[in-house]
């Protein structure tokens, strides 16, 4: 750009607007004394309570100390007043020291200290009008002698080695994790997605069906176990597989939380002759039905019974589902209805699943369908 | 130039020819000027002027808590272990012994029962990370109805702007870092956001997590960026935010003797050094405080994370409180079509409008600009009732967020008020959409009105409380005229100036290009200024004044002229018949 172009640091463009009409400025106020000024003795009664604060902070650091050897946090953290007592005591004595630090310097600048105020002047933010030039002329001549005007190939050669390099951070994150592929698809609940082990373990069982189990317990359900208005925290029995030889669980850590996000199910028995849709009559069992437990919102796990109208109400959202009515959305910002799982019961009279849910679980997602 | 040759050798033997030392600190001094030139930095800044009101030290809470922030936060990684790995809870709280649970959690809880301090450097950072963004939320208020963002200061506000956003980024990593049962669910519905993102949602929410939600290394992807990339960022941020506040110098009240040109305050040194070195320590001391008496984010009470378990009354930190209101009361809209699928309902309240709502934020400067077309400068700063308009747009907007923020906790609102939770959300739907409308007519109106009680004080001055009665038995308060100083101080304002469409056309009768946005924006001004009260000319003043004068002569002809302290204690006391406020 030459010179000439730029706009003109004008008066108008950053002078600071002058306020003085319709009055005048009178100017700045006579400075006026403070008692400790004038006073001697009230001067020496700010010096007393100064040092008076400094010592506290002292005394508060002091405390801190025997506090840090004196009290255990131990387990207990509700000793005093609900309040752990070496949580209360540092935490009191670090207040006092920090407060009698602030407070001791706050009292020093505003009672002790000179309190003339002081007038500087501003300067508009833009640079001169000269330098401005000069900046401009200065740029030119750079990029003059750097050449790159003339040489467009090196020019755009460069443009596009620097465009190609900025592509390998993006390249690199590729692996941050893999591909989702159809894993939202399934659960835990279809045994052909088994892991070998998994598969291992079931083929000991010489079942078909996978049971539905008490969560944390892991214990197999007979329909006679639930009374009506029950709700029941469930999950897939392979979840509790462990292993003939080592005894250690099959699935666990990472896998069983990930399994768990989508596999986690309520049982919920009402009167056969509660149930609403046909479909949710014909997947249930004596009137026990089965959901997955996860909202169709963004994925909190569902918990909030009312066990006379057989809603069913997620605490983070309050999403609320009708359980008799194939978990159609009764209320709150979901806009899918409860995923049902398949109810039968197997040769031994335990609740199982007939299959895997017959859609994705959870939250919504673009290629859900 | 003249050399100086005493710092020159001219020998190799003897002492080397320096100049003597005078004494120990100034030899140091000494020492650094020669390599910093620390003499002339002390030159110019040591003395800088700072203006004082309360209201400037709002951002200096948030940049004193960030100090606190780094210091309490510094002392908590030495013992955390930012893992997702097994393990089982060996330590002194007995609930959870034997319990699996994730390093990251099991390291919190040692942090809270084995380390001594530990529990209330944990406690001082959650609440320094409140006040944190909370003081910076106020500050911005402060700053955006003062007017303070202006030219040429928008650059500073757009930092500001992105230091809040990157607080809260900050401040929602740290949260979902001790892999507790409510961390865990709010990271579940960061998940479910995610994956609402159309078309790539699904491989976001995989390469976020490693994999399917939660996969074992969120944790230390957060905690690297919760330690060191953020904190970073707002170093950095921050500087740039307190050079540029140096650079422009501080803006200021009107008032006698301050102006657009001046700054007038204390000095850096010493006095403005000590009030906020002292602020510093209150402000650590009072988040010591918190921390030793209030108990927050208790994570041993709730438990490792379970995907398959929440408790009732779950609520995020407070400034997600807006995001979590907006998720609860969107309408369940979802569109299903040629086979995907758009949550409308997670998409609009977690993407949409909070993106909406920060750019609006950032946009406020540079279109109040374009309405006013004042390109001037602008140092001192404006009352909130001279600028009606922005007044009540950000009495809107803090309507529109205390809405959101309850309807966020609205089945604590339900269970705590006995209300029914569909109906508090159902009022909410419309009371997002009515109130702030409602609020912002009130406070545009409100600031009108102090504006004009602002002209009544300066042309009739202020009511005494004297009740005068007339020869004919009329009554009438006596008025007395405010103080020059005080009077100064209410007109040194702008005069708002409405924007007119110049011409529709050009000179060939072609409709003018421009002219669109030309009339919008003549509209905008319209609606923005034109109501607002100006302050009086000088001539109305004068006139006035004359008035004043002359009731005061109808007064003198009374026969017994009314002081007004006839029936108290008034002329026992040895003092002058002074106005009874300095207004």
């Amino acid at each position: 750009m030459a010179p000439d172009n730029l706009p003109e640091t004008t008066h108008g463009d950053h002078t600071p607007v002058a306020t003085h009409e319709p009055i005048p400025d009178p100017g700045l106020p006579a400075h006026q004394w403070r008692p400790t000024d004038v006073d001697p003795k009230a001067e020496r009664r700010a010096e007393r309570q100064v040092a008076s604060l400094f010592v506290l902070a002292a005394l508060g650091a002091v405390g801190f100390i025997a506090s840090y050897v004196i009290f255990k946090v131990g387990d207990n953290p509700d000793t005093i007043a609900n309040l752990g007592a070496s949580n209360l005591m540092l935490g009191l004595c670090l207040a006092v020291t920090l407060l009698g630090m602030g407070a001791g310097m706050i009292q020093l600048a505003r009672k002790l200290m000179a309190d003339h105020e002081i007038v500087e002047m501003r300067h508009p933010a833009a640079s001169s009008q000269a330098d401005r030039e000069a900046a401009v002329d200065i740029l030119k001549t750079g990029l003059d002698e750097s050449g790159l005007g003339r040489r467009p190939l090196i020019r755009n050669t460069l443009l596009a080695a620097g465009g190609v390099l900025g592509l390998l951070p993006v390249v690199m994150l590729r692996d941050l994790g893999p591909l989702p592929g159809d894993k939202l698809d399934h659960t835990i609940w279809d045994i052909d997605t088994w892991t070998p082990e998994m598969q291992a373990w079931w083929t000991t069982q010489n079942r078909t069906l996978q049971r539905v189990v008490r969560d944390v317990v892991g214990t197999p359900i007979k329909v006679t176990e639930l009374e009506i208005g029950d709700l029941v925290n469930a999950e897939p029995e392979v979840m509790f597989a462990v292993d003939a030889e080592t005894k250690q669980p099959i699935v666990e850590g990472t896998q069983l939380l990930v399994d768990k996000s989508k596999a986690a199910v309520i049982l919920h028995r009402m009167l056969p002759s509660d149930i609403v849709s046909a479909q949710t009559l014909n997947w249930s069992v004596d009137g026990i039905v089965c959901y997955s437990k996860i909202c169709t919102h963004v994925g909190c796990p569902i918990s909030l019974n009312e066990r006379t109208t057989h809603h069913l109400l997620c605490p983070c959202h309050q999403s609320t589902f009708d359980l008799a009515d194939s978990g159609r959305v009764l209320f709150g910002p979901a806009a899918r209805a409860l995923p049902q799982l398949q109810l039968t019961v197997d040769d031994e009279g335990y609740l199982a699943a007939k299959r895997d849910f017959t859609e994705p679980v959870g939250p919504s997602f673009w290629e859900r369908g | 130039m003249d050399l100086d040759t005493s710092k020159i050798a001219d020998t190799n033997r003897g002492t080397p020819a320096t100049a003597k030392k005078p004494n120990k600190a100034g030899a140091v001094a000494g020492w650094a000027d020669d390599r910093l030139s620390l003499g002339t930095l002390t030159r110019v800044f040591a003395r800088k002027v700072f203006p004082d009101h309360w209201s400037f030290m709002l951002g200096e809470i948030a940049l004193w808590s960030f100090v606190v922030l780094l210091l309490t936060g510094t002392f908590l990684t030495l013992w955390f272990n930012p893992s997702m790995s097994d393990t089982v809870y060996q330590g002194s709280y007995a609930q959870l012994r034997g319990v699996p649970m994730s390093d990251a959690y099991s390291s919190t809880l040692h942090i809270s029962f084995d380390v001594r301090g530990g529990l209330l450097m944990r406690q001082m950072h959650h609440w320094s990370a409140m006040l944190f963004i909370a003081a910076m939320f106020v500050h911005m208020m402060r700053t955006f109805v003062t007017g303070a963002f202006r030219k040429p200061r928008e650059l500073n506000w757009v930092i500001g702007s992105l230091l809040l956003l990157l607080g809260i980024l900050e401040g929602f990593a740290g949260y979902s870092l001790p892999d507790d049962l409510l961390s865990g669910t709010g990271l579940r519905i960061a998940d479910g956001l995610v994956k609402a993102t159309p078309v790539v949602g699904t491989y976001m929410s995989f390469f976020l997590f490693g994999g399917e939600f939660p996969g074992d290394i969120v944790i230390p992807r957060l905690y690297i960026l919760h330690v060191l990339l953020i904190p970073g960022l707002l170093l950095a941020l921050i500087g740039a935010h307190m050079l540029l506040l140096v650079f422009h110098k501080h803006t200021q009240w009107a008032g006698p003797g301050r102006t657009e040109q001046n700054v007038v305050g204390f000095p850096m040194l010493p006095v403005y050094a000590a009030k906020a070195g002292g602020y510093f320590f209150m402000v650590f001391g009072v988040t010591a405080l918190m921390g030793a008496l209030l108990s927050i984010n208790p994570i041993w009470k709730y438990g490792p994370y379970d995907p398959s378990k929440v408790t009732a009354g779950s609520q995020p930190d407070w400034y997600m409180g807006i995001a979590e209101g907006l998720l609860r009361i969107m309408p369940n809209w979802e569109t299903h079509i040629w086979g995907v699928t758009l949550s409308w309902n997670v998409m609009i309240p977690g993407q949409i409008l909070p993106m909406v709502l920060f750019g609006m934020i950032i946009a406020w400067p540079f279109l109040e600009q374009w309405v006013t077309g004042d390109k001037r400068e602008h140092h001192l700063l404006q009352r909130p009732r001279n600028a009606p308009t922005r007044t009540a747009f950000l009495a809107a907007m803090v309507t529109v967020y205390g809405l959101l923020w309850a309807a966020g906790g609205n089945d604590i609102l339900a269970t705590n008020f006995h209300w029914s939770l569909n109906s508090i959300t159902y009022f909410m739907r419309a009371a997002i959409f009515v109130i702030p409308p409602i609020v912002f007519y009130v406070t545009r109106r409100w600031c009108i009105g102090l504006q004009r009680a602002d002209n009544d004080r300066l042309l009739h001055g202020y009511e005494t409380g004297i009740i005068m009665r007339s020869a004919e038995g009329g009554y009438a308060e006596r008025h007395l005229p405010i103080s020059e100083d005080a009077a100064y101080t209410l007109t040194a304002r702008q005069r708002d100036e409405v924007h007119e469409i110049e011409s529709e056309v050009d000179e060939n009768g072609v409709a003018a290009p421009g002219t669109r946005s030309d009339r919008i924006r003549a509209k905008l001004s319209q609606g923005m200024y034109a109501d607002n009260v100006q302050k009086p000319t000088a001539e109305e003043l004068e006139e006035a004044r004359h008035h004043a004068e002359h009731s005061h002569e109808l007064e003198a002809g009374l026969d017994h002229p009314a002081a007004g302290h006839e029936f108290d204690d008034h002329a026992l006391r040895d003092a002058d018949d002074v106005p009874l406020r300095q207004h």
